[in-house]
């Protein structure tokens, strides 16, 4: 480290002529990221069953008996038998094919398991965060730069960021379920069934994202662009709603990739809360009977929806914010 | 016919803290009125009242309010804005921040054209109101984002969306603040232009050269309050208040030189000792480039001991580099820099350490050169660091430059945050000079105050260098500056000095003609001059 | 920073010494929970199981029979401690990683920055999960989990700081002084580049306090019968219909405590983060 990096801001090298388009630059930069990003997620997890302690069959039969057909199986899917590095490159093989092995545990194919769990908990997923991003953006329009309106919004974001969202889901459970008798008490039957751990999972995440929006539209409805605006004789509300609520998403958009994470592990406990099938119970019951295969397949489907996630985001955000695209003048 | 602005005792406050008072304005028809001010003087808060847009907790009341014919003292949201755009255009100060950096030029006019009630064609209308401004091809820029616009053209963009309804009056507030001085003249033509077209023009300002080009009327504001006002002219060659004789005589010209700009009657200088011989600074052909740009070619100067040497770019004329280079901060790609003498660039850093006291920088932005955790007391000792003063010794000769520069005692617990842009600048200086350095690289020190400030730093600075023999190296944009307080100057355009020499060779008789374009852009006052001793 | 300091701590909005006192109230309960609790948390009382919050029982009694109150107290150890060791844990290793990775620029700070993005990959309760599959339930196991889920959020908030400071302004002007590499780093960029870890550390363990309920919840953390927040709620939770004080209060003491320390920690963010340029 010299000291003339830590004072010297270097300007940026100019574009090398075969990549004319900036915004493709970009969005191949960050496609690769994520492919990165993956594929040590795998390694890890194939680094995780080799380095932990203790021997790698009796680790992946976990609590089961073992007995020479499971050891011989294990022994054969695993390749065991072979130098470390072409077991790496096998293992690699069979998960971009989307085999995750077997759990000996279960006596199942993981990616079957995977199958038929995955889609109510992206279908809770995506509902919490229908819940999250509508609260966020309704609470932080109208409260913006409203001085009772803010205090009041603050007061309620404080109590729901605070609140554990599994909790919440207990108690709206007791009130609106067991109580009131409005929702089902379990299961994934109706639509209905859906609403109550959607509103628990997604108010909480929610809350935190409105905070952030609402400081950031306040801070647009500052900025000397909107006096622009204002003084060309724009109304107030297509000021907050078209002009300034761009501006504010793009913090806020940054934020969803981290959002999604939080509701995806959010909806493991929620799932327990109210007795809904999903990748929850998989994956709890998993870990306390260290059931590897399972666990590490979850983990892997987990790091990609994050790596496609925030990709995504990316590519937003460069939409949004055209100097984030590094066009020349 | 009726005036578009009549107004009549106006008084702005913020609770009970009146930031305007007993204002009254008349703008005719195709008049041209300027507010002149300094920062915090009013005019900003005027100019916007006339449009609704006063902040919150702004409390509004006069005698006669009427603007456009209407009394506006009551009127609602929807009486605002039927006033804004149509009747009255705003523009304001860097377009870069002032347009919406996030949408395409040709959208934003069309949010503006549709704002003023126009239906239909807008992509049309929008090209010829670009054309109108003055931006050429104008079609191809509205697809366009602001910061892929220049500097010009985003500003005449901001006048031309301002214009779109072809309302009565415009009003400019600090219009050419944020560009260099060539831009700035192509600005002002604009709204020559304008003016001769027969528009009425409201213009803020604090620069009283701009000012007298564009205005027939001007009003002198201080503390919220009109001080003097009369036509341009008379008002600017023969000011009746002490404050405008004030703001007057503080602007730098080259009728200034040698004469202080903050005192009341035409008080020479201090002398400065004659120049010494060997140079204290030479550079042989310094290089740099970043990548494909070449920020500096061939750089060539010398300076002497107690000299000013005056460096007049614009941006991204390389003069920022130039600093760097200077103060062993970047390594020059080619060339070389001495310092008294011996070798001075591309060294290791620890054989420089010893030698930095020789030199110090005063930056661009005093209040970014400040750590905000350190008191005025530690800022101004941690340069002695080198020197090797410490303890009550370092105490003393901090109280004692505080003391040259005007500052008490009672200002050596303060934070940054807690002192002026003036203040600032002064505690630069005394920094600057704790050391006793022999060369003083001084990078656009005054652009960012009032005139008023600026000419009691600039005298502050010319008292410390006669006093200390110190040379200084002085950039700036600023004509004016240069003029009044430079031995020599350098003229760089393109990180190229395009001319060098004396001052008064330089600027009376110009070879280059980016160095006689430049000397058109200067907006000049009409002839004032004090009173020679 | 120290005229500042001064000037804060005599006039404290109500909220945020309510949060204070609150807080002191949670210390004591973890430090010595025999001073406010009557009863035994551990001790079974079929007898009086599922009483409802009544004058000997104010919060009432979970399904053996133990006084719910009690029970809550000694909750709020492994809750705290719990969650303060991985917030401890996750500062350390991530003000360090940052710093590290900002100073040295180039190679290493790709290979940090990259390591960090690894981590942030997996959604923080699942790594937590992912690591416990490893190493077993359990209250170290959960400290351990916890903690390097948390670091990439120091880690990047302290690099995005440092290199920010390495830019500066009066980093560039101390340069002009003549100071050593190491003067510039300890003086100027350290103490900017750790200023906002003290809130940020305050606020995430609101966030570890719930991560440790969630966990604790799903049955990664202490084992019953231990009095615990998390495994209180779980047992309360199949208890619902009849008796719902057992899972309810439980649920109440880790908001409280959540909104005392986000309290704490926006109060501590609105007036330290001002001072920075």
């Amino acid at each position: 480290m010299s000291l003339e990096s830590i004072a010297t801001r270097v300007p940026r090298k100019p574009t090398p002529s075969f990549w004319r388009n900036a915004l493709a630059r970009r969005i191949a930069a960050r496609l690769l990221g994520g492919v990165l990003v993956l594929w040590a997620a795998v390694t890890l997890a194939f680094l995780g069953v080799h380095l932990a302690p203790g021997d790698i069959v009796s680790l992946l039969i976990g609590e089961q008996v073992r007995t020479a057909a499971i050891e011989a199986a294990i022994r054969a899917e695993w390749g065991l038998n072979e130098p470390l590095w072409l077991q790496y490159l096998h293992y690699l093989w069979r998960v971009l094919h989307g085999d995750f092995g077997r759990s000996y545990i279960l006596n199942t194919e993981v990616s079957h398991l995977l199958a038929t769990q995955l889609w109510p908990t992206i279908k809770l997923t995506l509902a919490a965060l229908l819940v999250s991003l509508l609260f966020a953006v309704a609470v932080a329009v109208t409260t913006a730069h409203r001085r009772w309106g803010r205090r009041m919004a603050n007061a309620v974001e404080l109590l729901l960021a605070s609140t554990p969202s599994f909790w919440m889901g207990i108690v709206l459970l007791f009130v609106f379920s067991f109580t009131l008798r409005w929702f089902p008490v379990a299961g994934d039957r109706t639509l209905s069934a859906l609403v109550l751990p959607a509103l628990a999972l997604g108010l909480a995440q929610g809350a935190v994202v409105a905070q952030l929006l609402r400081r950031e539209l306040e801070r647009a409805l500052d900025a000397p662009f909107t006096l622009t605006l204002r003084a060309w004789g724009v109304g107030e509300t297509t000021i907050r709603l078209r002009h300034a609520l761009r501006h504010a998403a793009l913090p806020a958009v940054t934020l969803t990739g981290w959002l999604v994470g939080g509701l995806l592990s959010g909806a493991v406990i929620t799932e327990q809360v109210f007795g809904r099938p999903g990748l929850g119970k998989l994956t709890v019951d998993a870990v306390l009977a260290k059931d590897l295969p399972v666990v590490l397949a979850v983990a892997i489907l987990s790091a990609l929806i994050y790596v496609v996630m925030s990709t995504l985001v990316d590519i937003l955000a460069l939409w949004i914010d055209p100097r984030l695209r590094g066009e020349n003048q | 016919m009726s005036p578009v602005i009549d107004i009549q005792n106006l008084s702005i406050r913020f609770g009970p803290h009146y930031v305007v008072k007993n204002l009254d304005l008349q703008v005719q028809p195709g008049e041209s009125v300027a507010l002149v001010g300094e920062s915090g003087s009013g005019k900003t808060l005027t100019a916007r009242s006339l449009l609704g847009l006063l902040p919150d907790g702004a409390t509004l009341s006069a005698d006669s309010f009427v603007i456009d014919g209407r009394d506006m003292r009551q009127a609602g949201r929807e009486a605002w804005r039927a006033l804004r755009g149509r009747r009255i255009g705003y523009v304001l100060q860097d377009a870069l921040v002032s347009l919406d950096p996030l949408r395409r030029i040709g959208q934003q006019l069309a949010d503006a054209l549709s704002a003023a009630g126009q239906r239909g064609a807008l992509e049309a209308q929008s090209i010829k109101l670009l054309q109108a401004a003055g931006i050429s091809d104008a079609e191809s820029r509205l697809a366009r984002y602001p910061h892929q616009l220049s500097g010009g053209q985003r500003q005449r963009a901001l006048i031309a969306a301002a214009l779109a309804a072809s309302p009565a009056l415009l009003i400019a507030d600090e219009p050419t603040t944020a560009l260099d001085m060539t831009v700035q003249r192509q600005i002002l033509q604009l709204l020559a232009q304008r003016r001769r077209d027969g528009h009425a023009l409201l213009l803020i300002s604090h620069d009283l050269a701009v000012v007298s080009e564009l205005a027939d009327r001007v009003l002198v504001m201080r503390d919220g309050e009109v001080v003097e006002q009369g036509r341009s002219g008379p008002l600017l060659a023969r000011p009746e208040h002490p404050w405008t004789q004030r703001l007057l005589r503080a602007v730098p010209t080259p009728a200034t030189r040698g004469l202080r700009l903050s005192a009341t009657e035409p008080t020479p200088l201090p002398p400065r000792p004659q120049p010494g011989n060997a140079p204290l600074l030479e550079a042989i052909g310094l290089n740099k480039a970043y990548g494909d740009r070449q920020v500096l070619n061939n750089i060539h100067f010398r300076l002497h001991p107690g000299e000013t040497l005056g460096v007049v770019g614009e941006s991204g004329s390389g003069k920022t580099s130039l600093v760097k280079v200077v103060m062993g901060l970047t390594e020059p790609d080619s060339g070389t820099l001495l310092l008294e003498g011996s070798r001075w660039d591309r060294l290791h850093e620890k054989a420089r350490r010893a030698r930095r006291a020789r030199l110090q920088l005063i930056a661009q932005d005093p209040f970014s050169s400040f750590d905000p955790r350190y008191t005025v007391e530690k800022i101004i000792g941690e340069s002695l660091d080198s020197a090797g003063i410490f303890g009550d010794a370092r105490r003393q000769h901090v109280r004692q430059l505080l003391d040259e520069v005007q500052l008490g005692d009672r200002f050596l617990d303060r934070y940054p945050q807690q002192l002026s842009g003036g203040q600032r600048q002064r505690v630069a200086i005394a920094r600057a000079f704790a050391p006793n350095p022999a060369l003083l690289v001084a990078d656009e020190p005054v652009s960012a105050l009032d005139v008023s400030v600026q000419a009691q730093v600039l005298d502050l600075l010319a008292d410390m260098q006669a006093e200390h023999g110190t040379a200084l190296l002085f950039i700036s944009h600023d004509l004016g500056v240069i003029q009044h307080l430079a031995d020599r100057v350098l003229v760089m355009q393109n990180g190229q000095v395009v001319e060098s020499g004396e001052l008064r060779q330089v600027f009376d008789a110009p070879q280059h003609p980016w160095t006689q374009k430049l000397l058109q852009a200067l907006p000049v006052l009409p002839a004032w001059r004090p009173a020679v001793a | 920073m120290q005229a500042t300091l001064q000037r804060v701590s005599f006039s404290l909005p109500a909220a945020v010494w309510a949060a204070i006192i609150f807080l002191f109230l949670v210390l004591l309960a973890v430090v010595a929970p025999q001073w406010l609790a009557h009863s035994d948390p551990l001790l079974a009382d079929p007898l009086n199981a599922q009483l409802p919050p009544s004058a000997q029982h104010w919060l009432g009694t979970d399904q053996l029979g133990r006084d719910l109150l009690t029970r809550v107290i000694y909750g709020s150890r492994y809750s705290l401690l719990i969650s303060v060791a991985a917030m401890a844990l996750a500062v350390l290793f991530g003000t360090l990683l940052g710093l590290a990775a900002a100073l040295s620029r180039g190679v290493i700070d790709e290979l940090l920055s990259r390591t960090v993005d690894v981590i942030s990959a997996f959604p923080d309760l699942l790594l937590a999960l992912m690591l416990i599959a490893f190493t077993g339930p359990g209250t170290s196991n959960l400290i351990i989990a916890l903690g390097v889920a948390s670091v990439p959020r120091f880690a990047r908030v302290v690099r995005a700081q440092t290199l920010r400071v390495m830019t500066s302004g009066y980093v560039e002007q101390a340069r002009t002084f003549g100071l050593s590499r190491f003067t510039l780093i300890l003086r100027h960029i350290l103490p900017h580049a750790i200023a906002q870890v003290p809130a940020l550390a305050t606020l995430g363990l609101g966030t570890a306090i719930i991560g440790t309920a969630g966990l604790s919840f799903l049955g990664m953390g202490p084992q019953p019968p231990t009095a615990e927040w998390g495994l209180m709620l779980a047992e309360g939770r199949n208890y619902l219909r009849n008796a719902w004080w057992i899972a309810v209060w439980p649920g109440v003491f880790i908001t409280l405590t959540v909104i005392a320390v986000n309290t704490l920690g926006r109060y501590w963010q609105a007036r330290f983060e001002g001072g920075e340029a």
